[in-house]
């Protein structure tokens, strides 16, 4: 199996055998089996390095962050400061002014639809998709109650794309935001993410991106994909939880009204007034995750040593290979088949329920995730409850596949 | 094989026959009572039909779709629970829900009828709300309180 994984890494300058030794907790038995980790779409796992970097920062530099004159503060400062001109280079940004460390996507959204949304106005009109995530449905429906706007929604085929014929008929003088995933956390379906940008831009419509399932697995370039807003999560691309970006144009995010009061985001404050600081800061209220920021710069040197084009290579010559292999399971239908995907398996097994597949999967010490992946309209879509997801990042080989496909079998023969 | 043995004792033979042909399934058209239950993490649902008669639950069935033990609960309950008073089908259901909010009971005695072939289910602590569904539906079923008694159920009574 490993001369197998060698082979395969060929070409990519990646050898994931070997990148395995960096994530401690891939060392693992679980159950009485070798740990096949096939969730990193939920969550990804950490490189040592990212994991030093939070504890170096703990036992070493820790205070608060633009606030004292002494020199841990600075220190606090510097390195927190210093990750967010990492995000800043990761995804080609003009500018750390417009790099907002937020807890996540999900907060990321909910900035801009708190934010930006005090704008909108009964009769407006926010696009999204059949494809989203929860988080970013549920902000644009809280808005709706809130204000009056109204949310439309490009429709899926039944592979899993997006239908840009009834895109373009959506789009319309009342349009004020278009806000689309660009990779499916449910299907793993590659939007055309640039055609549905221009469109929008094209129109002097905002827009927003959801990166979360999109940056672990390619490069991203903001300034190129044009959009207005990129959100994603560290944890997903091998950072820590709790800490994610909202990229926003600066010309878009200084008029933008302040989303959450406190510290940090300030001037001055009396009685009789206040003044806001400057960008970013006026979106980062109270104390920040410092560690989270810190460690995600950390998780970014590490891809960056990688290089993510090579990551793309070889998760695209895995997941090709995986969907071949899990074609071959009599009985497994799988959920997605759009031509361009990112490193997701959406499948169920001849009617056995995706949660039996789970903990059946959890005995042979195979993890994936099971249910609606916070995706709910796509399940609709299908007419299904859920699905079993196996997930794909670097760290995966094709050891992993075939521990998922023999594990599959067994349940086949327990419950089938 | 420890892990096997594991697995064999949660799809035990008794869950998998009825969740692979479960008892009294499909609507009731003398329902005077029912209730619809979700389980948000998995999308389970489970809609109850009762037929009551003079304080007894004269007729049952259910329908819905879910993992074998969500299935195989319901199937049981239906089972179980059939030609007994209100009081006494309640009181069931209270000892099932009792019962699989502790963890640490290792006598699966107290469990009604076949419901100990699902005993197994309180090891595994995603997986309790499969076997609880069907039974937290009946109880909203049968107080008719459902939105009151759990966020997850919705009632209607005809």
């Amino acid at each position: 199996m490993n001369s197998a994984a060698e082979k395969q890494a060929a070409g990519t300058g990646l050898d994931p055998e070997k990148l395995r030794a960096d994530f401690p907790i891939l060392a693992q038995q679980v159950n009485g089996h070798r740990l096949a980790y096939l969730d990193s779409a939920a969550s990804a796992q950490r490189p040592r390095v990212v994991i030093d970097a939070i504890s170096h920062y703990y036992e070493h530099d820790h205070a608060n962050v633009h606030r004292g004159v002494h020199t841990l503060s600075h220190r606090a400062t510097d390195a927190y400061e210093g990750a967010r001109e990492k995000v800043r280079q990761f995804i080609k940004a003009g500018s750390t002014r417009e790099i907002v460390f937020t807890r996540g996507t999900t907060e990321a959204i909910n900035l801009v639809a708190n934010s930006l949304g005090q704008t909108f106005s009964a009769g407006d009109e926010i696009i999204v998709s059949e494809l989203e995530h929860h988080a970013n449905i549920v902000p644009w429906q809280m808005l709706a109650e809130r204000t009056g706007i109204r949310l439309r929604v490009i429709p899926i085929n039944d592979a899993g794309e997006l239908q840009l014929d009834v895109y373009q008929d959506l789009l319309n003088e009342r349009t004020r935001l278009v806000s689309v995933t660009q990779v499916s956390n449910a299907l793993g379906t590659v939007t055309p993410i640039q055609e549905i940008l221009a469109a929008a831009r094209s129109r002097g419509i905002l827009t927003l991106v959801d990166g979360a399932q999109a940056i672990p697995h390619q490069p991203i370039d903001v300034q190129a994909l044009d959009c207005d807003f990129y959100a994603f999560s560290g944890h997903k691309m091998c950072g820590p939880t709790g800490i994610g970006v909202l990229y926003a144009r600066e010309s878009v995010l200084k008029d933008m009204p302040p989303w959450q009061g406190g510290g940090d985001m300030i001037l001055t404050v009396s009685f009789t007034g206040t003044t806001y600081n400057e960008l970013p800061y006026r979106f980062e209220a109270g104390t920040p995750n410092i560690a989270g920021a810190i460690g995600l710069g950390a998780a970014i040197d590490y891809l960056d040593g990688l290089g993510m084009a090579a990551i793309a290579e070889y998760e695209q010559q895995l997941l090709h290979w995986a969907t071949e292999r899990l074609r071959t399971i009599p009985g497994l239908q799988l959920v997605g088949t759009a031509p361009s995907k990112a490193g997701v398996i959406s499948f169920n097994l001849d009617g056995i329920h995706a949660h039996d597949l789970g903990t059946i999967l959890d005995h042979q010490g195979v993890a994936i995730r099971t249910g609606h992946h916070c995706a709910m309209p796509v399940m609709e879509h299908f007419g299904i409850a859920g699905t079993a997801r196996a997930s794909l990042a670097f760290y995966n080989t094709r050891e992993d596949i075939e521990q998922l496909v023999t594990a599959l079998e067994l349940a086949h023969k327990m419950l089938g | 094989m420890a892990v096997q043995e594991q697995l064999q004792a949660l799809y035990r033979s008794t869950v998998l026959e009825h969740s692979r042909a479960p008892h009294h399934f499909g609507q009731l058209a003398t329902s005077n009572r029912q209730a619809t239950g979700h389980n948000p993490l998995c999308g389970d649902k489970c809609t109850v039909y009762l037929e009551v008669a003079n304080d007894e639950l004269t007729e049952i069935t259910f329908e819905g779709a879910g993992c074998a033990i969500c299935m195989a609960s319901a199937s049981i309950m239906t089972d179980t629970v059939r030609g007994c008073s209100l009081a006494s089908a309640s009181a069931a259901a209270d000892q099932v829900l009792e019962s699989f909010a502790d963890r640490q009971a290792a006598d699966h005695s107290e469990l009604p009828g076949d419901m100990a072939a699902l005993g197994a289910v309180r090891q595994y602590p995603s997986r309790i709300r499969c076997a609880t569904l069907a039974w937290q539906t009946l109880q909203a079923a049968l107080t008719g309180k459902a939105q009151t008694v759990t966020t997850e159920v919705t009632t209607n009574q005809s």
